[in-house]
């Protein structure tokens, strides 16, 4: 059976287990020590796939053998434990049966170190995920460094479960609320990681040691308890009412966020829920089912697919020219002085550490901005995410001016003054009477016209959009936008900019309000669509549950800013009229200065339904979910019809990273893939079975 | 206002298993620094009542000072220790001296009222840092004749003493070597030389992480048949071989070190009290017999002859270079005096860790030998020194 799946993970990178004798202190005997390698350094991580576990299982066996030791440990190479299961094989996986043996290969050859007949000491010295975790937890007693930076069971993030031990053992071993953070909670918050001494705190480690003689002192301890010098202490786990409470507390929390849209969180918590009363046998069997099922699913399909997008193409942006024509970035110029200005003055001191200039033609709305910005810095400083050197050297680079001259030595200037082309216009002609030709000028816009701001420059060729989400500190993702005349050199040199800033790039077309703004936004059109036709607002704020978004579409415009919202709306409905109308009562209700539908107790605004009330042709939730989806295929196909980006790709790492949209849906084009609306409304799929769904 | 010497006390020393240097041994893959910071973190550990900050140096010696083993290598190991920043520290070279160096020159520091506790150690990982690693002798040495062209080649400068004194003999230094690889059997088999063990982890590409917990070097088995039969790689027909020498080696030690006010006050407990310190100059081509002079001019100065001296700790970077200190003080070939857990020949020689092992084992002699009032530690250095300290046990009968 792991001949087959060995065969599905060909070009497996093999983490090896390689066992070396270690004499114990204090006489405690010998120690079988295995260490898992896969031979590269800590940039690659050691991880199980069939090969590798395979391997292991005859260490084991050799162990098994053995009757001169005392004890057997586990731990990893330098910096790294092991990072969980060889993902790399699952999108090949065809076969039900075949995923059903990647569960209980994993079971089988990790259960062996809690049934040998010597106790088992699993030492986390780095970081440990997933299957990694889990091999540890088979272990009798566990240790964990002091420095380990990331510790966690990932998979339902991911779309899978905890299936090699995780759902059974760790509530077993620390009960199952604690057990919850880790499988459930920690994952839902964009894969939270524990630190070494979370993992302690939590009870997953026996005892934690310094990472300067982590092993010598893990070992001093193991020997220890052996000669039963230490006894180890464990919290009994209360498999009573607080069991079923925290399951309970976990279901509801679930059920809130995702309305069931994504299976695997489900499925890990109906694991935990029912690992009190199994069996061991019971356990590890129900996590090989639960796995075959997820594995055999699109939702984790998707999550690889999404996964492998952040992962690596966030990193290679599809487009970006070679970045040896990048220029060197030395000082910044930021036009304007308000709170983005400001946020961006911030976020270039942070990043590229270079002086930072705004300007402002107002000296009290100068100050005011530097003023946050210095703020802001103070704030890292309390929280103790910087120290006061660093502060000082902050706030020493972030300066303002009234006149623009200060922009002379400048070799980027990013504007964030009204959304108005004439404006925008106006202040890269002033800027450019001071900056050298070379110097970059680049848009915050969200969403007017690239091209045309440079259209009236000396230089066009230097102006690049440079689209961040707000908050800008927060959102990792960055749309730069190449107008006609944007040259390679500029290009180059805003996503060198853009990799210092930390922010995943994506290379986009000078076209309406880009990527994730048109997307919203056209999602956006068609719920107020709804809601002018008549539909209450609180059928059409439930309609999008079923897909497990970040948050509803009228929260999320109550975030945004409605008159933000509107203007977005206003440049999309002057560039494709028929698709994105301007509906009447939402431009009352921007003018009503609402702010949005909510009061602040959450309950609806009165006013609000009001201004929206007097359609006669009411939808149903299912009505308007189709309607947007339908919507969303249709705008997905034409933008990619009109290159706004490379790829369908790019919008999935768009929507993943300026959204938040989730892991389960790849983002959004797998999803309008296997629900059929792609093929319904465009005539065709955005990606080919297998890419981020079941093999076909 | 006059100033008072206080008196300097050792407290407690520490070392790494020593292995042998080279793609086989121990330590192939493990960094020179690692090595000192789990000696310096056992050391603290096993002194509990010593609070870190109280620590005023960290005084650590290597000979090569590059790569794992330079970057201030007392300062880089206190950091990467763990002990608090506010602990400063630096790099000592005296060769194979180095750790003895790093003890005699703190220890002045805290007699003179400068420092209150330090810590002193060294390190020579061989295998990392071949002997001579990036030298470049000034050409004056031998344009000017100011050295023999043998003197930067240990072993030849240790032919060089075969010469000098040929009654001893390379059966004489073989037999010695015997003798040393015996004792050093016996003080494992009897559970001497484990309690100032640091077990520290070691890693291998091809095997994984393991723990090293003996030293590496002894052939507890050798006989003068095995030693008659190897090469003499320094001259053809020549007395000094692999057998009657130190290997090369890789290894740390560390110590601690305190006025002995302090120790009390920090409920530290003493073994040895440091008297005197000497260092001297000898031809360097035949450095093996630097500690002679050495060893002179301390017991002159201490008004002490070699009668009063109850254990010497003799570093063996030659059997040729012991014999000829031996025959100078009139002392047997076997005094029982001498190394009385075997020395370098068997345990190996990582050089600049080397004078700090010899005064772990004499403190700890001392303290089963509460009869013996006063011992020496000494060794031979490159480039024609010797160096010698003296030291007091503080548990010797006579006193009470």
């Amino acid at each position: 059976m792991s001949a087959d799946i060995t065969k599905i993970f060909e070009g497996e990178v093999v983490t090896h287990a390689r066992v070396r004798d270690v004499q114990l202190p204090f006489g405690a005997g010998t120690l079988a020590l295995i260490t898992l390698d896969n031979g590269f350094d800590h940039t690659k991580p050691s991880t199980f796939g069939p090969a590798g576990l395979t391997e292991l299982n005859a260490a084991l066996d050799a162990i098994a053998e053995r009757d001169d030791i005392v004890a057997v440990g586990v731990t990893g190479k330098p910096f790294i434990f092991a990072v969980g299961a060889d993902l790399k094989g699952v999108p090949l996986v065809s076969r039900r049966e075949d995923a059903l043996a990647i569960g209980k290969l994993g079971h089988d050859v990790f259960r062996r170190l809690g049934e040998l007949k010597v106790p088992s000491f699993a030492y986390y010295n780095g970081a440990a995920m997933g299957g990694g975790v889990e091999i540890g937890l088979h272990c009798t007693y566990r240790t964990v460094s002091r420095n380990v930076p990331a510790m966690s069971l990932p998979e339902a993030f991911l779309g899978l479960v905890p299936g090699w031990g995780g759902t059974y053992l760790l509530p077993n071993l620390i009960g199952a609320e604690k057990a919850l953070k880790v499988v459930i909670d920690n994952p839902l918050a964009q894969n939270k990681q524990l630190k070494g001494q979370q993992a302690y705190d939590l009870g997953i480690a026996d005892a934690i040691f310094d990472a300067a003689d982590f092993l010598e002192e893990s070992l001093a301890w193991t020997a220890r308890v052996l000669k039963g010098e230490i006894e180890v202490k464990r919290p009994e786990v209360d498999k009573g009412k607080a069991w079923d409470d925290a399951v309970n507390m976990a279901r509801w929390t679930l059920e809130g966020k995702l309305h069931g849209a994504a299976p695997s969180y489900v499925r890990a918590l109906d694991l935990v829920a029912a690992a009190k009363d199994r069996s061991r046998d019971e356990g590890f069997a129900a996590e090989d089912e639960a796995l075959a099922d997820l594995i055999m699913s699109d939702e984790l399909r998707s999550g690889l697919y999404a996964f492998d997008l952040v992962q690596k193409r966030a990193k290679r942006p599809a487009g970006a020219p070679d970045k040896a024509l990048a220029r060197k970035v030395t000082k910044v110029g930021v036009v304007g002085a308000g709170l983005m200005a400001s946020q961006l003055a911030l976020l270039f001191a942070r990043r590229l550490e270079v002086p930072v200039v705004l300007t402002d033609l107002d000296q009290e709305r100068l100050d005011k901005g530097v003023g946050y910005a210095h703020g802001e810095v103070d704030k890292l400083l309390g929280k103790g995410r910087i120290s006061a050197d660093k502060a000082n050297r902050l706030k020493a680079l972030i300066t303002g001016s009234l006149t623009k001259d200060a922009f002379a030595d400048a070799d980027f200037v990013i504007e964030a003054v009204f959304e108005e082309m004439s404006v925008k216009q106006k202040v890269f002609a002033e800027v450019e009477e001071y900056v050298s030709p070379e110097a970059i000028l680049a848009t915050n816009t969200s969403s007017l016209s690239v091209s045309e701001m440079a259209s009236k420059l000396k230089h066009p060729e230097r102006v690049v959009g440079f689209h961040f989400f707000n908050p800008v500190a927060v959102l990792p993702l960055l749309e730069i936008v190449r107008g006609e005349q944007t040259d390679d050199a500029a290009l180059a040199t805003a996503f060198a900019v853009g990799k210092q800033l930390k922010k995943s790039c994506v290379l986009v077309k000078d076209a309406p309000a880009f990527v994730v703004n048109r997307i919203l936004l056209r999602l956006m059109a068609e719920i107020i669509q709804a809601v002018d036709e008549g539909t209450p607002i609180e059928v059409a704020e439930r309609a999008a549950n079923p897909l497990g978004l970040p948050m509803p579409p009228f929260v999320l415009m109550g975030l945004v800013g409605p008159a933000i919202a509107l203007h977005v709306n206003e440049t999309l409905h002057g560039a494709f009229p028929e698709r994105f109308p301007l509906s009447e009562k939402f431009g009352k209700f921007v003018a009503a200065g609402k702010r949005g539908v909510y009061l602040p107790d959450f309950t609806l605004d009165p006013e609000a339904v009001e201004l929206f009330a007097g359609g006669d042709r009411p939808s149903t939730e299912e009505q308007v979910l189709e309607r947007a989806l339908k919507a969303l295929a249709e705008e997905i196909r034409l933008m990619l019809d009109e290159g706004v980006v490379a790829a369908p790709e790019d919008i999935d790492l768009c929507m993943i990273l300026g959204a938040g949209w989730p892991f389960h849906l790849g983002g959004i084009t797998p999803y309008l893939d296997r629900s059929g609306i792609a093929e319904q409304v465009t005539g065709r799929r955005f990606l080919e079975p297998g890419v981020a769904s079941l093999p076909a | 206002m006059p100033r008072t010497a206080r008196d300097v006390v050792f407290v407690d020393g520490v070392r790494t298993p020593f292995g042998k240097a080279g793609p086989k041994g121990l330590y192939a893959e493990t960094r020179a620094d690692d090595m000192v910071v789990r000696a310096i973190r056992e050391l603290m550990r096993r002194n509990p009542s010593l609070p870190p900050e109280r620590v005023d140096e960290v005084a650590v010696a290597a000979t090569t000072q590059t790569g794992d083993q330079g970057l201030t290598i007392g300062r880089s190991a206190a950091v990467l220790a763990g002990l608090p920043k506010s602990v400063p520290g630096y790099a000592i070279d005296r060769m194979c001296a180095g750790g003895m160096t790093a003890v005699t020159t703190t220890a002045a520091g805290i007699s003179f009222g400068s420092y209150d506790v330090a810590l002193a150690g060294g390190v020579e990982h061989m295998g990392r840092h071949p002997m001579g690693e990036g030298v470049d002798p000034n050409p004056r040495f031998l344009a000017d004749k100011l050295v023999d062209p043998s003197a930067l080649v240990m072993g030849t400068t240790a032919e060089n003493l075969h010469d000098r004194f040929p009654q001893i003999t390379k059966e004489r230094a073989d037999a010695y070597a015997v003798r040393s690889q015996q004792k050093v059997a016996a003080a494992y088999q009897a559970g001497k030389i484990q309690p100032d063990l640091v077990p520290t982890a070691i890693r291998s590409a091809e095997k994984g992480w393991g723990l090293a917990t003996e030293d590496e070097p002894p052939r507890p088995g050798t006989t003068m048949e095995d030693l008659a039969r190897l090469k003499t790689p320094f001259r053809v027909h020549g007395n000094v071989t692999a057998g009657n020498a130190a290997g090369l080696n890789d290894g740390a030690t560390a110590c601690l070190l305190a006025a002995e006010d302090v120790a009390r006050e920090l409920g530290l407990t003493p073994r040895m009290r440091l008297v005197d310190f000497a260092f001297a100059g000898v031809e360097p081509e035949v450095m093996g017999v630097g500690p002679v002079p050495a060893t002179e001019k301390l017991l002159a100065r201490n008004s002490l002859t070699m009668d009063d001296i109850g254990l010497i700790e003799i570093n063996e970077a030659f059997a040729v270079q012991v014999l000829a200190f031996l025959e100078h003080f009139k002392i047997a070939d076997d005094d029982p005096r001498v190394n009385p857990w075997g020395g370098a020949i068997a345990f190996g020689h990582p050089l600049a860790s080397s004078g700090v092992r010899l005064m772990t084992q004499l403190s700890r002699l001392f303290e089963e030998r509460t009869d013996v009032r006063y011992g020496l530690t000494t060794m031979c250095v490159g480039m024609g020194m010797g160096g010698t300290v003296l030291w007091e046990n503080v548990n010797w009968e006579g006193a009470k």
